[in-house]
């Protein structure tokens, strides 16, 4: 304690620890010289370092941890027609999107963590949006039997075993709001049709962390780069013509998979060459 | 039980850029000052670094950095005849949360309100008379003037490091800057941005239409820059993560790489997160506030005194405190007496996206303010004699990067999934890009805050109710606007475009504009104005409310600029003129 005491310039992670234990009111359980030095010090010039790498992240195994066997059924028939894998490429199915919005539900968003979910409940006009007490889980685990009772009875089978083109007609019925299923409100058939489509775009171009566009198979369908680079001195050199790179995602950095400037941003090699096309500007050096 | 603590010369409500604004000038004067922050403590390194910085579904699409709607919200109707339900998931608008506040997650546009802007009402009825301005429409001076403000956007400009041309030095015009700006003292701190290539197809197609486009004035620094107080900012790199994700190169100014590091390093700053103000408290006699009454992050009441109290939140967090502290007259929209609550303003925007089939444009790099833009048909730069509405909007194409979670244009009448889909949205992802008005909003007598009367927040006071519909105003200026949008269209060349107007009501579900304003306005005249010139409360002399509540009507540019340059004018009234003779300053 006493060493500590005397230190005159506390280290960065004991500067940090000091400022969030101290924003959080709890000064009070610090040392007299503690205290002493929490008051906020932020940074006063860029101080830019090579980023620290952390090492032991898993290979996760993937499996369904909120949806039933049913719903998965259903919602990975229903991301495969809504990207579907073609001569461009991999669709939601192949890329994970199903599983991706499994992880969704199973998190805050799933139980609507940070929305306002006090009552009392009325609904409202369209100009005043949600206004209803069911979350995504809920509204998930409502809608997808309510459209498999639909497709069984009036086809025979749930939707996953429907043809292609018997589920596309479903769908865009759904988008349309032309399904009616008693004693279902069109209300939540519609609202599940914009949170599906919303995750299923949602997972095929976030960052594969979260379990969708595997091998950034979205970022490549479209020439999108990732995790960004320094553009500057770059941008002006690529007028009119395509910058096409490797993309890079935000596991390739922290595992040092992929190169990173001083800054920190990613280092991209070119697609066909495998060139590097970005470095860290020199204009952007400076002293401290 | 509420926790006494030791009176301090001042406190500050709200952390972000007023609040950090008003910390560094009254701690620089010798003040003890205690900011009372709601949200979480974070800085640039290591909250805001790369990689993790760059996660467009974390901070764009599940909007990390913003307001937990769980703990607070607002009710909305779009008039009085409606019962207004609560804002339960973020949509039209998205305040901030935490130290530094909106300021964090800005894109960093940067503009001086124009001269009309401050006389709006004057301006309007010598021009064009009476009948100009509908008998509904509470249009109002400011109660200043441009040239007053003048030096408090220089300020302001400087301590950020803005990049920007020039249009119009001590009033003389410069080339390739905004002929329509105000007159300026001196040049920007820093040359404008390097233009992106959609940038400057918008600025030639404008230019050939006989427009006056410029490089617009960024808070995205195109160098390395030290300001008055020697604290040095970042070049920006272009990444294209500036709207809803914080800097990692301490290039897009906010509170927290500009004043709060000087406020802080004072040793007079006592900063307290996780302190939610519920209540300001005024004397028996209601002239004068006494302390503020706030929940703590272990969740225990305390009241903190002062002598001084700067009320520097979000508007509508701004408002709802004076409402529920009882202070200045609640606004009666049926007899348009009262003040707290009105001219409650926004944003009313028309766009316009443009594909091409032989052109790519790298829409992924970018900068928040990367933009070109032109005035011709802002404020009162045109003639609207024969128009049947005022003011207008700064038209503007913006490179802000377009990751494809955030941007997925495809033409008008492509389906929206399948097959055909993706082809389309392979194809004109790199192909397409956007530009827009930023339309001004005019205050209506029916358009305003109170209290709900029956939704509550985390803390058992009621929450804010917004009534708010677009003004016929509204509905006239961006007709007018489409078609000037779809002329720059045609003019580019594109081979498809589409444009997308108003609804005929407001929604508060698709995103717009975090540019809310009003309901706690400023003025020359304490019964139609919540605060003097100063900033300082008509009721309350030892209160300064700032940010763009302030504004009795929304003009056609973001707000920023014209909020830092009201939150230096309040600080330097405060240390210049209040602390010597406290009291009423006008």
């Amino acid at each position: 304690m006493k060493e500590r005491a005397e230190k005159t310039s506390p280290s960065l992670s004991r500067r940090r620890f000091l400022q969030v234990a101290s924003a959080l009111g709890l000064a009070h359980l610090l040392t007299g010289s503690e205290q002493a030095q929490n008051t906020p010090n932020l940074p006063q010039n860029p101080q830019f370092k090579a980023p620290g790498q952390t090492r032991h992240l898993p290979r996760v195994q993937a499996a369904y941890t909120f949806f039933t066997l049913p719903e998965a059924r259903f919602v990975e028939a229903a991301v495969s027609r809504l990207i579907p894998a073609d001569d461009l490429g991999p669709g939601a199915l192949e890329t994970g999107v199903a599983y991706f919005i499994d992880q969704q539900l199973q998190g805050k968003f799933g139980l609507a963590a940070t929305w306002y979910m006090q009552g009392p409940w009325q609904q409202g006009t369209p100009e005043q949006g949600y206004q209803h007490p069911f979350n995504p889980q809920e509204l998930y685990r409502l809608c997808i039997p309510a459209i498999d009772m639909h497709a069984e009875e009036s086809k025979g089978q749930v939707f996953a075993d429907l043809s292609v083109s018997a589920q596309d007609d479903l769908l865009a019925a759904l988008e349309g709001e032309k399904l009616e299923i008693s004693p279902l409100p069109q209300f939540f058939l519609s609202t599940f049709w914009q949170i599906l489509y919303d995750n299923t775009m949602q997972g095929f171009f976030a960052d594969p962390v979260y379990g969708g566009n595997d091998q950034k198979a979205g970022w490549r369908l479209v020439g999108f780069p990732g995790v960004a680079a320094a553009y500057r001195g770059v941008m002006e050199a690529y007028y009119g013509r395509p910058y096409q790179v490797e993309p890079v995602s935000l596991a390739d950095l922290q595992a040092g998979a992929a190169l990173a400037d001083e800054s920190g941003h990613a280092i991209h090699r070119d697609l066909a060459t495998g060139e590097i096309l970005s470095v860290h500007p020199e204009s952007f050096k400076h002293e401290h | 039980m509420s926790t006494k603590l030791e009176k301090v010369d001042a406190v500050v409500i709200g952390v972000g850029w007023t609040g950090g604004i008003l910390a560094k000038e009254l701690t620089q004067a010798g003040l003890k000052v205690v900011g009372l922050e709601r949200g979480r403590y974070r800085q640039t390194d290591p909250d805001f670094q790369p990689p993790h910085i760059h996660d467009e579904l974390r901070y764009h699409v599940r909007y990390d950095l913003m307001q937990n709607l769980s703990r607070e919200t607002l009710s909305f109707r779009n008039h009085q005849e409606q019962t207004a339900l609560p804002y339960r998931v973020l949509g039209s608008f998205l305040p901030g949360e935490g130290l530094g506040g909106a300021g964090v997650h800005w894109n960093g546009v940067c503009w001086r309100f124009l001269p009309y802007d401050f006389e709006i009402r004057s301006q309007t009825l010598a021009r064009y008379g009476e009948r100009k301005i509908p008998d509904d429409m509470s249009l109002q001076d400011w109660g200043l003037t441009y040239d007053e403000l003048e030096p408090y956007f220089d300020q302001f400009e400087y301590t950020c490091g803005i990049s920007g041309q020039a249009g119009n030095l001590q009033g003389e015009t410069v080339a390739e800057g905004n002929p329509f700006e105000g007159p300026r003292q001196r040049p920007y701190p820093t040359p404008p941005l390097t233009p992106s290539y959609a940038n400057l197809r918008f600025r030639q197609a404008t230019a050939s239409l006989g427009y006056h486009p410029f490089m617009q004035p960024a808070a995205n620094l195109s160098e390395v820059y030290t300001n008055p107080d020697g604290i040095t900012q970042g070049a920006c790199v272009y990444c294209g993560y500036c709207q809803r994700f914080g800097c990692e190169s301490y290039a897009k100014p906010s509170a927290l790489t500009t004043v709060l590091p000087v406020a802080m390093a004072s040793g007079l700053f006592d900063l307290r997160t996780h302190c939610n103000v519920i209540r300001i408290n005024v004397n028996s006699s209601g002239n004068k506030a006494v302390s503020v009454t706030y929940i703590d992050a272990q969740g225990q009441e305390c009241t903190q005194a002062a002598d001084i109290i700067c009320l520097n939140s979000y508007v509508l967090n701004n408002c709802k405190l004076m409402l529920v502290s009882g202070i200045g007259k609640p606004y009666q929209p049926a007899s348009g007496t009262g003040v707290v609550g009105k001219n409650y303003c926004y944003q009313a925007s028309t766009g316009a996206t443009v594909y091409f089939e032989d052109e790519i444009f790298n829409t992924f790099m970018g900068a928040g303010a990367l933009g070109v833009s032109l005035d011709d048909f802002n404020g009162d730069n045109f003639d609207h004699s024969n128009l049947d509405f005022i003011h207008g909007g700064n038209i503007a194409n913006y490179s802000t990067g377009a990751g494809p979670v955030r941007s997925r244009p495809v033409p008008p009448n492509t389906p929206k999934w399948g097959s055909a889909w993706k082809q389309n949205l392979a194809h004109y992802y790199n192909r397409s890009w956007s530009f827009s008005t930023q339309g001004s909003v005019m205050p209506y007598r029916s358009n305003y805050l109170d209290l709900d009367p029956t939704y509550k927040d985390v803390y058992g006071l009621p929450l804010l109710r917004m009534t708010f519909d677009w003004g016929p105003n509204e509905l006239a200026m961006t007709e007018f606007m489409a078609q000037i949008l779809e002329g720059i269209a045609k003019e580019l060349g594109a081979d498809k475009y589409s444009i997308s107007k108003l609804t005929k009501h407001y929604s508060i579900v698709p995103y717009q504009s975090t540019h809310n304003t009003g309901g706690t306005i400023m003025g020359a005249d304490p019964n139609s104005s919540v605060v003097n010139p100063f900033l300082q409360s008509w009721d309350v002399d030892n209160l300064f409310i700032v940010g763009a509540g302030n504004f009795p009507h929304n003009s056609g540019y973001n707000p920023t600029g014209t909020v830092g340059a009201l939150a230096y004018r309040a600080a330097d009234a405060i240390v210049n003129n209040y602390l010597a003779q406290p009291g009423p300053l006008y």
